[in-house]
Formats: C-alpha cells, structure tokens, sequence
C-alpha cells in the first residue's frame, strides 16, 4: 500500500521516525534525505547503515536517533547486511514464524522496506564489491547512496566520487595543482547496468520527485539504487543556510540530472528492456559556473590559470546532458 | 549487564552487541504516533539536546506564516512543529541554529528569521522587519 502524497502540506502530517539531537552538522543535507525517505512510507522500515557521518553522527552513545529498527555494519556491507535481513524475514514468513504484529502489518497491506544508507565512500569504492553482488543476485532491498563526493566522515578525502577541480585534503588546490585530476565515476550507469530493475538519481531540494522515486523503488521488487545528491557544509564549504539554494544550482545546471533507469530482466540476467526517463527538466539550463561559484572547494578554478578546468567541467555536463536526452528519446 | 542506569555506563563498560532501545516499551506502529505520543527512552536523542550548540536561533512569527511547510520539509533537524498541517511552533531542544528553514521561507517579509542566541523572542517579533518593496 503504497502512501498518498499529493502535496507538502498532506506530506507534513508524516510522523517522523527520526530524531534531532543527532550529532550531524548544521545544515546537513543527510539528515533532509534520510526524513524524506523515511517519510515516504507508512509500511514498517529496516535500515543498515555503512560506517559514515550518518551512523557515527546518529547513533552516540548511550544515544540511538532511530525510531525504526537500525543495524550498525562495517563500512563495506551495509548492503549484504540488510540484504541477509531480508532473506531471514521471507525465511520466516515461508515458515510462519515471524511475530504477530508483523504479521497484522503484513495483512494490512504494509509489508515490511528494507533500506541501506551509504556515503559515497562506502558506495563507490569501499562498498562497491558487495553492493554489485548484492544487485547480481537480486535482492529485494533498496541501496540508497547519500553523495556527498568525498570522504567526509574522516577529513575529506578525494573519493571515485570527487569531481573533477574539488579541493580536497588529499587533492589539495594549490600553487602546482588544481585539486582532484579525475571526472566523476557515473555510479548510476554502473547499477543500471547490473540489471537492477528501478535505479534513479535525486536531490533533496526537489523533494516530490524524490519521494515519488523512493516509493516507486519501495514498489519494485528486486534490488533498487538510488543516487542523492548530498551537499556537505563542511566540505564543500558553503554556509549552512545555502544547502538547499546549492542542491538548486546543481540541479538547475544540469550537473546532478534528475532521471531513472527501469531494466526489465528475466531470472538469469538477461536485460531485455530498458527505460531512461528524465524526470526533470530545468527551464533554462544555468551555466555550471553559478554551480561552482557557490561551493568554495571550487575557488581555486576562478582563476586565470584554472579556468580551462571549469570549460572541461561545462563540456562534462553538457555532453552528458545530451546523452541522456539522446537515451531518453531512443528508449535505451 | 549492571544494574546501573545505560546513561552511567563509560564506554569502557559497555557490554558487546548492545542495544540502545527507542522506547520504554514496545510500540507497533511508530508512524501512528506524534511525537507528543511516543513512550521515549532516556536512550533515545529525542531526550537530548544540541540547542547549546547554537549561536543563532529562528524565531517564528505566526501572524505572516502562510503553512506552507517548506521549513517543515527542509528541517534537517525535525525541529519545525507541525500538527495538523500547520506550523505550530519551533523546537528549540533539537535546533542547531542553521538556518534552511529562514532561506526557504517565501513569505515577504519572512515569517522565519534568525536572532541571536539571547534575543528574548518577544524582543525578535517586535522589530520584526516591514514589507520589502520590489
């Protein structure tokens, strides 16, 4: 069943099952997904977390921030561990033995959602064996990574996740270099091509498409991936009132595309049909340096010796753009 | 486990595989139940606060609010009170002072904005600023 949204005042009458008081920074974009994905359900809710800010930042003790049921996992397996959790719950339910109010849930139409949360640390590079197994054997959970494109948990390391020109503490703009030398890893494309049957890109600031995309993964049975965009104060720099007026930027400038891959495949692997939708298309496309601009890891770039950067970054996702509308059109 | 209180146990003496516990006794269906409702554990950082961390805090004015819960969406922190579709109030336990909620307001002029930590709230909402003019 799933839950009715149809505009954010209907949306605020969600009783939230996540608690402030954790220790997330001011302004965190993490903690504005994690209510939104939450929210977006009335079914019951089981998460694992991957070592990151969010579950070292939300579970300090003797304090936990969650109102649902949480596992605390190594920085890899957050996915094999909610995916072991779903197997044990279709195990039990095959043989009768799951408690009686789970089992009045069932009835009422709200089957248990097993969700995992990873930084893009513990998605692209640390987790990433796991994960792409997890995909490959088909699991009916949802893997929602929260990218903040960089190791921001321990100092700000570059990660697969960095763009291009970021500063980071282990890619440090300086006098001979002008930050992180490589693009972007495309994470989404990687997921889609597992095969895996619902694998969308989002951000916070466009919460209604999120939402509707994070129900839609909650309907599909199979391993689903999603990709949100997650400004990091910190790292990025940007002050804490702007972390939506940046997720806005990057939307806006088509840097982060709002889109979703629908694979259909058959028990063996097999992809037999694929869909790309965009779901949303900026009015007028805003050059990436407004983008840029508003993110001091990106100072550096402005200047004279460090423009061609921001050229390449445009080309980057003008191109990119492109394809996906190219996709879009040829239903691929 | 000792029979001492979870929030007394150093961090040395904690037992391996723990349980931090939400509530006091089982609940069924959380999201049936408000915040106002929940049977909280002193474990449960609902039960803490971050609000000494603040330097700025929002104060909220009731009469320009249009309940438009943009701050209510975009609170990274739950700590826009919303009941019933309308913005009631701001939870000051669990504000860390930064600011969305003000950013997003569309109101003219602003039915959110920020003041320093000290600021007496009645203070705040009579130098509340007049309309802008475009």
């Amino acid at each position: 069943m799933t839950k009715k949204i149809r505009n954010l005042k209907e949306f605020s009458t969600s009783n939230d099952r996540y608690e402030g008081a954790n220790l997330m920074c001011p302004g965190c974009s993490h903690n504005i997904i994690v209510r939104e994905v939450l929210n977006a359900t009335d079914n019951p809710v089981l998460i694992a977390t991957a070592t990151g800010c969010l579950e070292v930042c939300t579970a300090v003790y003797p304090y936990t921030s969650w109102d649902v049921s949480w596992i605390h996992i190594g920085f890899e397996n957050a996915s094999t561990a909610i995916a072991s959790a779903q197997v044990m719950y279709e195990v039990l339910k095959r043989k009768g033995r799951l408690p009686e109010s789970t089992m009045r849930a069932i009835e009422e139409g709200r089957e248990p959602k097993f969700v995992a949360f990873g930084g893009d640390g513990a998605t692209y590079d640390i987790g990433f064996q796991w994960l792409s197994g997890c995909f490959e054997r088909g699991h009916d959970f949802m893997y929602v990574c929260l990218d903040n494109e960089v190791y921001a948990n321990t100092g700000g390391q570059r990660s697969s996740s960095t763009p291009i020109g970021a500063s980071t503490t282990t890619s440090p703009a300086g006098n001979v270099s002008y930050g992180e030398k490589m693009m972007k890893k495309s994470m989404v494309e990687i997921m889609a091509d597992h095969g895996a049957p619902y694998v969308a890109q989002v951000a916070p600031n466009k919460w209604k498409d999120l939402v509707k995309k994070i129900q839609k993964g909650f309907e599909t049975k199979g391993p689903v991936y999603i990709n949100a965009m997650s400004a990091c104060t910190t790292e990025w720099k940007h002050a804490p009132e702007n972390t939506i007026d940046v997720s806005e930027l990057g939307v806006e400038s088509c840097v982060w595309p709002l889109y979703e891959i629908i694979n259909e495949r058959d028990e063996h692997g097999i992809i037999y049909s694929t869909k790309l939708n965009i779901t949303y298309r900026p009015k007028n496309k805003i050059p990436v340096e407004e983008y840029l601009a508003a993110q001091p890891r990106f100072k550096h770039l402005f200047k004279p010796e460090n423009r061609h950067i921001i050229d390449l970054w445009q080309k980057m996702v003008d191109i990119r753009w492109e394809n996906l509308q190219k996709r879009e059109e040829a239903g691929v | 486990m000792s029979s001492k209180d979870i929030k007394e146990l150093g961090w040395d003496e904690l037992v391996p595989g723990a349980c931090l516990f939400s509530f006091t006794e089982p609940v069924e269906n959380v999201v049936d139940l408000t915040m106002d409702e929940r049977p909280y554990a002193p474990t449960n950082s609902h039960e803490a606060s971050v609000g000494d961390w603040r330097v700025e805090k929002p104060v909220y004015n009731r009469d320009l609010c249009i309940d438009c819960q943009f701050c209510w969406i975009f609170c990274p922190d739950i700590s826009i009170i919303s009941r019933d579709k309308k913005m009631i109030g701001i939870d000051y336990d669990h504000c860390k002072g930064c600011g969305i909620c003000v950013e997003v307001c569309p109101t003219n002029p602003k039915s959110l904005l920020m003041f320093p930590e000290q600021t007496d709230n009645e203070e705040a909402l009579a130098s509340w600023p007049e309309k802008e003019k475009k």
